[in-house]
């Protein structure tokens, strides 16, 4: 099922409930938000935002005490990307976004110091900061990934090993600057990292997203941009690979807020096991402020074995008649017998014919990554993941 | 002198209905270097055959043998099959996306060989067998069977069975889609890979056009899941006259 889509009746408007009343639908830029756990009610399970989440698995991160404590991280120095602390009353602080769910309220909330990522001078330079071992116990952190004007580079925040992390991560892209941020979970099984990220966007900028979830009980990256700026250009990308019993979700938030931005949205998932399940959302909201839009947003799932469950929710909201372009397309679709039966009849063996096909399909994302090392961790990755290492 | 015997083979398919029996007991001796047309109406089981030749799982034998060199066929997987030397050609070949050419060619010569094939020779024999096939050299870097034209699919599947090499090849309607050109180019690669490798042909078609380029040995005419009459190349110009009419007017009698 593909489909590319103007706005319809449903995404503006009133749309029918399932208790049968009719509520007037947000724009998506309206929803409630704020930095205060306490401004948000107690999980339920139903809110839109959790209504796809197994929100027992991580009641500790929505309603407990969360310790604040900077988290240890592993890095290397680079020239032009430097890591140090910040207080909580920087002014950088909520320069990107405001938490739109307790989770992410209740690490804003409790949140010590924050790490920042401060990425200065126009030559390419690639950083990677490790979190890593974090331990059982719940934990907040805020990240703040600034990019100062016209400069360029790409940071991987990556997360290994034991983790309940609830995490806010804000990215500053200045004026002209073109910064990378891959955010890498290879958490170990038992792991919950729910991470809010958001993205401001300054005059003719680019910032590539990449949303990389392999590993973790359960892993919830939503990701908002909000493209505050004429010519500010996204590209967001994702790739992820749930095994059996694994919950990989991503909400994706574009904002066209300023004329001629462009997004490209672009998320890809494989689904092998009993229980395993993604979930992706993805809205853009073009407002009225954002004449000469560029818009595209689309997810594809590859379906391998049975017992699987893969949501793909795309949503479009326009609010200017005035666009270049916009649409969106979700498909799922299983492993192909005849793909399968085709390689092998060319004598490759089953486990290779099905490493080639869902390399091929993931491909795609990986390739865009703009790193040849990083490519090829990933592209050792998914492998380690089909073989089911 | 490799043979491949088929036994009083019986497959049946499994469908929304029911099961369907579809051969009824088929006998076939093909030799090393032989030519075997089969020819017969729509839906008469030629691509069943084909299928169950190649161990497609939807296919269910339940009598009867397939024999390569002696060696039971049937309790061979599918790319175990490949790798003894047999080899299909598709009438509806899949994409493959995410997957070039190169990469499936390569990986594919690699499984059937098992080893590498030498980087030098490999890169040459491929664009020679690309170029018999009059096939653009973009073909290589683009995904397997992606947006290729029925003809270009067909001209892909050559190209396997050249640099592949089997002993036995199936070739499951290579000549419907293709204009008189691609006709020409697709049987050269056929006669050349006989001519290279001593390949034994089993040739599926409805029309005797592909047979004034690649000439067979023998003619079976396939009814209703069996042979129904065997000769030589004449009988391609006999069927060509009169039609499967005769033998379905049989058919229906005795059901
Ligand atoms: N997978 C399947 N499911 C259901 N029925 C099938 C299946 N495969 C084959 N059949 C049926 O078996 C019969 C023989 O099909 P087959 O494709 O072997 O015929 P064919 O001789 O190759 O025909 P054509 O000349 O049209 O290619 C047909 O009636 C077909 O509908
Ligand atoms: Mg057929």
């Amino acid at each position: 099922m593909t489909s590319t889509a103007m706005p319809t009746a449903g995404q503006h408007g009133l749309v029918a409930h399932s208790d049968g009343a009719f509520v007037p639908v947000q724009t998506r830029s309206e929803r409630f938000r704020s930095v205060n756990v306490e401004d948000f009610a107690p999980v339920n399970g139903r809110e839109h935002e959790w209504k796809l989440s197994p929100v027992a698995a991580f009641a500790d991160l929505t309603a407990g005490e969360l310790d604040g404590s900077t988290l240890p991280i592993e890095t290397t120095e680079v020239a032009g990307i430097a890591v140090s602390r910040i207080s909580r009353d920087d002014a950088r602080i909520g320069a990107a976004g405001t938490p739109e769910d307790r989770a992410s309220a209740n690490a804003w909330s409790t949140f010590g110091e924050a790490l920042l990522i401060s990425v200065t001078g126009e030559d390419e330079k690639i950083a990677v900061v490790t979190r890593t071992g974090l331990g059982d116990a719940p934990r907040a952190a805020h990240t703040v990934i600034e990019a100062a004007p016209n400069s360029r580079g790409l940071v991987v925040l990556a997360g290994s090993g034991s983790a309940r992390l609830s995490e806010n991560v804000e990215i500053l892209v200045g004026e002209g600057a073109q910064l990378t941020v891959v955010s890498l979970q290879e958490w170990d099984d038992e792991a919950v990292h729910l991470s809010s990220q958001f993205a401001r966007l300054g005059r003719d900028s680019f910032l590539k997203h990449i949303v990389v979830s392999l590993g973790g009980k359960v892993v919830r990256v939503n990701p908002s941009t909000h493209l505050a700026e004429q010519g500010a250009d996204i590209e967001s990308l994702g790739l992820y690979f749930a095994d059996a019993g694994q919950h990989l979700e991503q909400q994706v938030f574009v904002h066209h807020d300023a004329p001629h931005t462009r997004s490209r949205v672009t998320y890809k998932g494989a689904l092998q096991g009993a229980g395993a399940r993604s979930v992706w959302i993805g809205d853009v909201l073009i407002a009225q402020t954002a004449p000469g839009t560029d818009s595209y947003e689309q997810n594809r799932n590859l379906v391998l074995t049975d017992g699987t469950r893969a949501d793909s929710v795309p949503n479009l909201e326009i609010e200017t008649g005035d666009i270049e372009g916009a649409g969106h397309a979700s498909a799922t679709g299983r492993f192909d017998d005849e793909q399968l039966f085709y390689l092998m009849a060319r004598g490759i063996t089953e486990g290779e014919a099905r490493r080639l096909v869902v390399r091929g399909f993931l491909t795609e994302i990986v390739q865009k990554i703009g790193s040849p090392d990083l490519e090829a961790r990933l592209t050792a990755a998914v492998e380690a993941e089909l073989e089911g290492r | 002198m490799s043979v491949l015997e088929i036994k009083n083979l019986h497959v049946n398919v499994e469908t929304d209905q029911g099961t369907r029996e579809i051969l009824r007991g088929v006998d076939l001796v093909i030799n090393e270097g032989e030519i075997h047309a089969i020819m017969g109406p729509n839906g008469s089981g030629k691509s069943t055959l084909a299928y169950t030749i190649a161990g497609h799982p939807k296919y269910t034998v339940v009598g009867g043998e397939i024999l390569l060199d002696g060696e039971n066929v049937l309790e061979m997987s599918v790319d175990e099959r490949a790798r003894v030397g047999l080899f299909l050609a598709m009438q509806y070949p899949v994409e493959i996306p995410g997957v070039t050419v190169t990469n499936f060619l390569r990986t594919a010569k690699t499984a059937i060989d098992g080893e590498a094939p030498s980087v030098r020779t490999w890169v040459k024999d491929v664009r020679e067998s690309m170029k018999n096939l009059k096939m653009d050299s973009a073909f290589a870097e683009r995904n397997v069977n992606e947006g290729f034209s029925g003809g270009e699919k067909k001209r892909n599947e050559i190209l396997q069975l050249e640099l592949l090499k089997p002993k036995f090849a199936v070739l499951d309607e290579t000549d419907s889609g293709l204009d008189v050109d691609a006709l020409k180019i697709v049987s050269e690669g056929v006669n050349r890979a006989k001519a290279n490798t001593g390949l034994g042909i089993l040739l599926i078609t409805h029309y005797t056009r592909i047979l004034r380029y690649i000439k067979p040995d023998f003619v079976h005419v396939f009814v209703a899941g069996r042979i129904a009459e065997q000769g030589g190349p004449e009988l391609a110009d006999r069927l060509e006259e009169e039609g499967y009419d005769r033998y379905q007017v049989a058919e229906s009698a005795a059901e």
